[in-house]
């Protein structure tokens, strides 16, 4: 296949020397631009190479000459950002929660923060809006709260969270009576309690329930004679309507045998402590806030 | 030199290719020796313990990282949002690290302990029932399959030839770690005393059986959650210098 070089006179050019069945290949060089341009990205490869992180070293690597790191990069953003919001981020970090809410402007800068804090880190337990979910997690927009619903029982609560590892965290337990009391004795219980939160049994009637005495004996201490519950150890109200973990009997039945405790993160040291200040403020203002 | 001359002698061709593959492959491979060195050290990283691991093997194996990256890139976004931007040294002990390429779902780099244990359940179970818009499937089926554990030691020991720091105690103690950290009883501190940080008891609320859903909530528990960021906020807000 391999024949002379010759020049060709239609294209001006020369061939290859190579030819198939008489038809020969012409060697026509790359446009000058398309070389040019190969060049310019080879030497803009090198100088970047070297302006940039490129090369692990023996001990760490190369930092390049402009010394430019992505983490730096996002550090001047931030700042900057920051920067536009210093005014108000100073006197969150050194106002209590309850001077943020008396303060008007204060309190409308901490809502919004609040709500978009909430957004991305409560909203999977307590909903968009905080409505809670039945049968999991505790609704925030009610009257009704475990742990107390003033603004620094709900600084408290998120700051350290519930039955969780940090050390500050709210605690408490409730025990299974499964091995305490016999079945019947359980579901007389389950009835009194059932009964406790409806206002059409008649007091009288209710007290001669057979589960009254068992009540008193095995629940009163936490959760109240009446019923009313107690914040200080998140014992929740069973006299009201609100029921966290079903409302029949069946399921008061399952709490008393096998009780279900929700925990909760400690938000203090993952979104620090001027996010949980808005957080707090934006929980309180949802409806539910206690003076 | 000639392009006829070189195309001619196959000899010389055989030569030049293999300089110039030499050259590229040099280049390529040689950094590579050295690419440790690019991953600077970090307090408070550790290997998986053998339950975490076990869990990771069911992320990877149900594919949960085509839908979720673990990669919070250091842009203000992503920090705002995920928390301080992801470091080599978080993901040197994965083999193959799970960093994805796309997120149809959030990044879950950190998302070690930012959520129970109880919401972890009710969202692989029904994701639905606590993020109503979400469009993942549901993971139920794990909580009902027993976690097969007993060749544990021989998959640490392969981690082990890779490069994971586990050692012979830790082989040694796999099985037994596994039933601590799932139950949060027996010799949960001698665990702790190896594995740091390590989140006890039962994942799925099912004691009487170690579970996939165990391990797999074990794992999601700890992403992210080894190296402390240490000013408060560090890890929301204001990246590290």
């Amino acid at each position: 296949m391999a024949s002379e070089r010759r020049y060709d006179p239609v294209t001006g050019q020369y061939t290859t020397g190579h030819q198939w069945d008489g038809i020969e290949e012409l060697s026509t060089p790359l446009p000058r631009w398309w070389v040019i341009s190969l060049v310019v990205c080879f030497i803009i490869a090198i100088i970047y190479a070297f302006l940039y992180p490129a090369w692990p070293t023996t001990k760490t690597y190369y930092t390049g000459l402009l010394d430019w790191t992505s983490h730096k990069e996002l550090a001047e953003y931030q700042t900057e950002a920051r920067a536009g919001q210093a005014h108000w981020r100073e006197q969150i970090a050194a106002n209590t929660v309850g001077d943020i809410a008396a303060s008007d402007d204060l309190r409308t800068f901490a809502v919004a923060g609040g709500k978009a804090l909430f957004n991305e880190n409560c909203a999977g337990c307590h909903g968009i809006g905080a409505g809670g979910q039945q049968g999991q997690f505790p609704s925030l927009i009610d009257d009704d709260w475990l742990w107390g619903g003033t603004l620094d029982d709900i600084y408290q609560t998120v700051t350290h969270g519930i039955r969780n590892t940090d050390e500050s965290s709210r605690q408490s337990e409730m025990p299974s009576f499964k091995d305490m009391m016999s079945e019947e004795e359980i579901a007389a219980t389950a009835k009194f309690v059932l009964a406790m939160s409806d206002a059409s049994v008649p007091v009288e009637t209710r007290n001669a329930m057979p589960g009254a005495e068992l009540y008193s004996n095995n629940c009163a201490g936490c959760h109240g004679a009446e019923g009313e519950g107690m914040r200080m150890m998140g014992v929740p109200a069973l006299a009201d309507q609100i029921w966290l973990y079903g409302d029949t009997e069946e399921a008061i039945r399952n709490q008393i045998v096998r009780p279900k405790m929700g925990s909760m993160p400690a938000w203090g040291t993952r979104l620090g402590d001027d996010a949980v200040k808005m957080l707090a403020v934006y929980v309180h203002s949802l409806g539910g806030g206690e003076k | 030199m000639n392009h006829a001359l070189i195309e001619k002698s196959v000899a010389l061709l055989f030569m030049l290719t293999f300089i110039v593959i030499s050259i590229g492959g040099l280049v390529q491979i040689v950094p590579l020796f050295k690419i440790a060195t690019t991953v600077p050290p970090v307090e408070g990283m550790r290997p998986y313990t053998p339950l975490e691991q076990l869990g990771r093997n069911i992320y990877t194996r149900e594919g949960c990282y085509t839908c979720h990256s673990q990669m919070i890139r250091p842009f203000r976004d992503e920090v705002e949002r995920y928390g301080h931007y992801s470091i080599p040294a978080e993901s040197m002990y994965d083999h193959p690290f799970l960093w994805g390429s796309k997120r149809t779902g959030p990044d879950l780099a950190r998302v070690g302990g930012k959520y129970s244990n109880a919401w972890q359940l009710a969202h692989l179970v029904n994701p639905q029932s606590v993020v109503p818009v979400s469009i993942m499937p549901s993971y139920a089926f794990l909580k009902d399959k027993p976690l097969q554990y007993d060749d544990i030691d021989l998959h640490l020991n392969a981690l082990r030839s890779v490069g994971v720091p586990y050692s012979d105690e830790m082989l040694e103690k796999a099985r037994a770690d596994i039933e601590a950290q799932a139950t949060g009883q027996g010799d949960t501190d001698d665990l702790l005393k190896r594995y740091p940080k390590a989140r006890l008891g039962d994942f799925d609320a099912n004691p009487s059986e170690i579970t996939e859903m165990d391990a797999l909530i074990a794992y999601l528990q700890i992403l992210g959650a080894l190296v402390d960021f240490s000013e408060p906020g560090a890890a929301n807000a204001t990246p590290a210098k």
